[in-house]
């Protein structure tokens, strides 16, 4: 190969692999590293391969993000085929796994980061379908960047890798059970991969090992993987209960949004227990030829497109506010955050309640300490949803502590991926609550996600001062 | 404007205040080229004013094939239904003459470089085949011999593309969203109906082929569909038909 091609200089070859060979290149300056991927081609070499590569081709520069590597430019598939991209400065997650089972926060850390960066790519309408640890950059700012994109599904392109691959559809160890089946187009295989990653994770093993025949791919559509914590005790309850469900064979039964993935690994006492997080051994005999007889009829479902698939699983936030309970509008609130769940069955709620950090800010309080003063607005949260009569598992409840709610409002929707912000609106009869009207404003203005603003419809005060 | 887009519109069916928007929309998003893929006329009530509209972008340069309906003005065949009939039989009396001229004299199929024209299927444009399976488009695409097949006819967006050798598949375009069709494979793309969208959305279709970046772009644009439901109704033609046009179906 010349030492320059398309303006591209070609340094150092950093990979080279059964797919092809990456190259360090400067030049044409996009004022990041760069990498060029060239693919192997000629006789001898798989068709699928060069499909993959047209794949990555196509869907990379629609692509964008923090969590995905910039595209730069693409050759002419026909004559010099290659990717140059940005170079994603990092560790791989594989070579984090080589130093053996991290201890929990870091598996939380490094989880809930891949899991944002899983659902900010179902949100751009793709789904990776090759997520496994080498293809998981860890970044120096503690984000987590996803490379390789070769096997991946984009509802705005045509498929070209459908039913082209059999047993090479993906990474064995980390597939989902559709994929096996040869579904490209569900975002919920990513859930699956995302589990499989966790669980090495947590154990230093693979859920399923690492199968070399079909048949053992197979296995997957209704062996479920050794519980975590037989593997490894330090493995808590909550987190196996993460694991287990991002690894049940069947997709409507893993989570529904990655997001929400995040959200449980962020939030641990808000996990729903189920018999997932007690489970000592795999499902009985009985229980798996029950799902063995239920698989025998999987076949392709339509193709839905992921963003709608994420569309159904919102995270809205409720803003609550605990300081006064018996203010009017909270049956407005109420009303209203029941009509928007009513709308998504998948929906997740969180009741967030911001109080005035600092000692002696809250008097009103019976306990003079600060969990106290905490614990008091958290019954009086569960109070205000338990009409709702959510289920546990769709619902977490939040109080903070902050000087600044609108901030912290901010940034705690930013952080857990809401979608849609519910809060009242200031009250102008109120003066004691012109405090909320700077945070009603403050946070339709800065949200990053749709806000609904609740006001108590007006009464006709002004008519009844007309009257003589 | 530029000479390298051009706007692929099939299945106008008389529906002229589709077709004004359709090609507002194209001239404002860059097309420099047309090509009218048939059925300029058929169900909708402005078969002059469509068939005049389109005569002129030929004069200037533009593609036009035949449709099965603009060849069933000279000569109704037995295989269509009676409402259809009876707006054929309209139009042969509504058109001028030299609106059948010029639909006569329209050629069913044109190549030009590695583009095949052509209303339904290149495999025998003649018999009007639908494309409705990736089988029938592998029969249209082996028949043109050429990267690209443009069509209309069957009324709904798809982009039929060769994933392997022999094995065709088929792609539901997303709206406004440009899929890159390189030529090193083949590709056939139905562009949607302008006049009678039939997929319960009444917004016409149409496609934009960008040669230079081998991109192709599936479009759906609004338009006055209650007008143009009116006038088939004032005409005198089957209320069925307006209803279609009003409902998208």
């Amino acid at each position: 190969m010349s030492s320059e091609l398309d303006g591209f200089r070609i340094g150092e070859c950093i990979h080279s692999g059964a797919m092809g060979r990456i190259f360090r290149v400067t030049g044409r300056d996009p004022g990041v590293p760069m990498i060029m991927k060239v693919p192997r081609v000629g006789p001898g070499e798989s068709a699928e391969n060069l499909i993959s590569f047209e794949t990555e081709a196509m869907i990379l520069p629609a692509l964008s993000g923090p969590h995905v590597p910039r595209f730069v430019a693409a050759g002419d598939l026909a004559r010099t085929p290659y990717i140059v991209t940005e170079w994603i400065e990092g560790e791989s997650l594989e070579q984090v796994l080589k130093r053996g089972p991290l201890p929990v926060p870091e598996i939380v850390r490094i989880g809930a980061a891949l899991a944002d960066a899983v659902h900010t790519l179902h949100l751009q309408d793709a789904v990776h379908l090759d997520l496994k640890p080498d293809n998981v950059i860890l970044k120096a700012d503690g984000d987590v960047a996803l490379i390789d994109f070769g096997l991946t599904y984009h509802a705005h392109f045509p498929d070209l890798l459908a039913e082209e691959q059999r047993f090479a559809a993906g990474s064995a160890p980390y597939i989902s059970p559709e994929q096996v089946l040869g579904i490209r187009s569900d975002p919920r295989s990513d859930i699956f991969s995302l589990g499989a990653v966790l669980y090495e994770l947590a154990t230093g093993e693979l859920p399923f090992g690492a199968p070399a025949t079909m048949a053992g791919l197979h296995d997957r559509l209704w062996l479920d993987p050794l519980p975590p914590r037989v593997r490894s005790r330090d493995v808590p309850p909550w987190l196996q209960e993460i694991i287990l469900r991002c690894l049940e064979p069947r997709a409507e039964d893993r989570y529904q949004s990655a997001a929400h993935v995040a959200f449980d690994l962020r939030n641990p006492d808000q996990v729903a227990l189920t018999a997932r997080a007690v489970k000592s051994r795999r499902t009985g005999v009985f229980g798996q030829a029950r799902r063995w007889w239920r698989t025998r009829g999987e076949r392709a479902r339509p193709l839905r497109m992921p963003k709608a698939q994420v569309g159904t699983t919102p995270v809205i936030m409720v803003a609550v506010d605990t300081t006064h309970p018996d203010d009017e509008r909270q049956p407005a609130l109420q009303r209203t955050t029941a009509q928007v769940l009513s709308l998504s069955p998948e929906f997740r709620l969180i009741c967030v309640s911001v109080i005035r950090g600092g000692p002696g800010a809250e008097g009103s309080s019976d306990a003079g300490s600060p969990s106290g003063i905490y614990l008091d607005h958290l019954v009086r949260l569960r109070h205000w949803v338990e009409p709702l009569r959510l289920p546990v598992r769709r619902l977490s409840l939040h109080v903070i502590e902050s000087a600044n709610p609108e901030n912290t409002l901010l940034e705690f929707a930013r952080r857990n991926h809401v979608d849609l912000i519910v809060l009242g609106a200031p009250n102008p009869a109120q003066l004691g609550l012109a405090w909320w009207r700077s945070v009603a404003s403050g946070v339709t203005a800065n949200a990053r996600c749709s806000v609904h603003v609740v006001r108590v419809p007006e009464r006709a005060t002004g008519r009844q001062d007309a009257t003589p | 404007m530029r000479q390298l887009i051009i706007a692929l519109l099939s299945d106008v069916h008389g529906n002229l205040e589709a077709l004004d928007a359709c090609l507002k929309h194209a001239g404002a998003s860059g097309a420099g080229r047309y090509a009218f893929l048939g059925d300029l006329v058929g169900y909708g009530a402005d078969p002059q004013a469509v068939v005049d509209t389109v005569a002129r972008f030929a004069a200037e340069g533009a593609v036009v094939v035949k449709g099965n309906h603009d060849e069933a003005v000279e000569k109704t065949p037995s295989y269509m239904n009676e409402s259809v009939r009876t707006v054929i039989d309209w139009t042969r009396e509504t058109l001028s003459d030299e609106g059948k001229v010029f639909l006569s004299s329209l050629p069913l199929c044109i190549r030009e470089g590695p583009i095949c024209f052509v209303h339904a299927s290149a495999a025998s444009p003649k018999r009007w085949y639908y494309i409705d399976s990736p089988a029938a488009a592998q029969r249209s695409i082996d028949a043109a011999q050429t990267a690209y097949t443009f069509s209309g006819h069957v009324h709904d967006q798809e982009l039929y593309f060769q994933a392997a050798p022999g094995k065709t598949k088929v792609f539901r375009p997303v709206r406004g969203s440009p899929v890159p069709i390189g030529r090193h494979r083949r590709w056939l793309a139905l562009v949607g109906s302008v006049g009678q969208p039939r997929d319960r959305n009444p917004e016409a279709a149409y496609a934009q082929f960008d040669t230079e970046r081998e991109r192709i772009t599936f479009h759906r644009v609004p338009y006055d569909h209650l007008a143009a439901a009116r006038k088939i109704r004032q005409a005198g033609l089957p209320a069925s038909i307006a209803y279609r046009v009003e409902h998208g179906i």
